[in-house]
């Protein structure tokens, strides 16, 4: 028995092995995905509408990188979740400090008196 | 496999599992080894940090009272004398997602045991790296000449400018330690280090193919954090 044949099962529990095929479905999505991203600023999509297609493309790309570039949808639970619960609670964060933002905000208005502006025109 | 007590420990699917592997009192990650393990508590903490700066981005943003410079202008382009808004950002969006699936073919063929097209595929990603940096430093170069500070600029707030240079300043790093990473792999996969057995130099221990896959997913967190930094700095 060669070191070969030894060595075949091993090499076999460790990868993972999917078709080339659905990697450059997942190549082709994400740059429809981006392009879709970049026609939001060119068509100047604004307010809530910008807003939406801005995160939801964002998190449809972020899906797709994690999910099959990364191999998570093959892994077990458990190491699914020790890995993408903890930054769903960064959600609580980013509440907290929107808060913070809030209020930092009104007291400059009071007591500076700075309103916002339509921002200067860019020249370059 | 006629022994009961083997049965039982046998991996289980879904919820039941997750719960039976985080409670086994041993090895809860049962089929991801401890390379692969350990680089997506690395990939976490790192989250934390990407997810801090941008945090921080937002309070800044929030809270400012002056305007905030127009980030479609700000890195708009004049290219033969059309004008074109957020270009060179959407160039170097389409440039990193190249290089996350060539790595992802990169790891496919490592588990093929195909030396050459996996080193090939490296260096192309490597190569799709270093011009996503390059591209970085001359915008960089552009802001700089155009008078941004991390303390002002000519538009707006003065906090754009401290955002700005820290939040791509170190994605631009972990950019240009993945170059340096993958190509550092590449040389071992080329060798054939993971076919001899051949020990590292720096770890004294046999390399495993599976290393390819772990330069993969922290490659493939690279572009991650840059879809967020695209979509939350450059689009907002």
């Amino acid at each position: 028995m060669s070191s070969e044949t030894l060595a075949a099962p091993d090499a076999h529990a460790e990868g993972q092995q999917h078709p080339i095929r659905l990697y450059l479905i997942v190549w082709f999505w994400l740059f429809v995905l981006s392009a879709c991203s970049y026609a939001v600023d060119l068509l100047q999509f604004q307010g809530y509408v910008r807003w939406g297609l801005i995160l939801m493309l964002m998190l449809g790309k972020a899906g797709l990188i994690i999910a099959v570039f990364m191999h998570m949808a093959w892994e077990r639970l458990a190491l699914s979740y020790a890995i993408l619960v903890p930054p769903v609670l960064v959600l609580i964060f980013v509440i907290l400090m929107a808060f913070e933002a809030d209020y930092t905000f009104f007291t400059r208005l009071e007591f500076f008196g700075a309103s916002p502006t339509v921002p200067a025109p860019v020249v370059h | 496999m006629s022994d009961p007590a083997l049965t039982h420990t046998d991996p289980q699917p879904g919820l039941t599992g997750f719960v039976s592997d985080w409670s086994s009192d041993k090895t809860a990650f049962k089929t991801a080894s401890w390379g692969k393990a350990m680089i997506w508590i690395f990939l976490l903490s790192d989250t934390f940090i990407f997810s801090c700066f941008l945090i921080a981005y937002m309070t800044v943003r929030m809270s400012t009272s002056e305007p905030w410079p127009n980030p479609s202008e700000v890195f708009a382009l004049e290219i033969g004398g059309v004008h074109m808004p957020l270009i060179l950002i959407a160039i170097m969006t389409f440039v990193l997602i190249s290089s996350s699936g060539t790595m992802a073919m990169a790891v496919n063929f490592g588990y093929r045991r195909d030396r050459v097209k996996t080193t090939a595929l490296m260096l192309l990603t490597a190569a799709l790296g270093a011009t996503f940096v390059g591209m970085q430093a001359f915008e960089w170069t552009k802001l700089i000449s155009e008078g941004v500070r991390p303390w002002e600029n000519p538009w707006g707030a003065p906090q754009f400018g401290s955002v700005f240079f820290m939040i791509t300043g170190f994605h631009g790093t972990h950019v240009t330690i993945g170059v340096i990473f993958l190509l550092l792999m590449a040389r071992k996969v080329w060798r054939g280090d993971f076919d001899t057995g051949k020990k590292g130099f720096f770890t004294s221990r046999k390399g495993r193919w599976e290393i390819v896959e772990i330069t993969g997913l922290y490659w493939h967190f690279v572009d991650l954090v840059w879809v967020f930094i695209f979509a939350l700095f450059y689009l907002w």
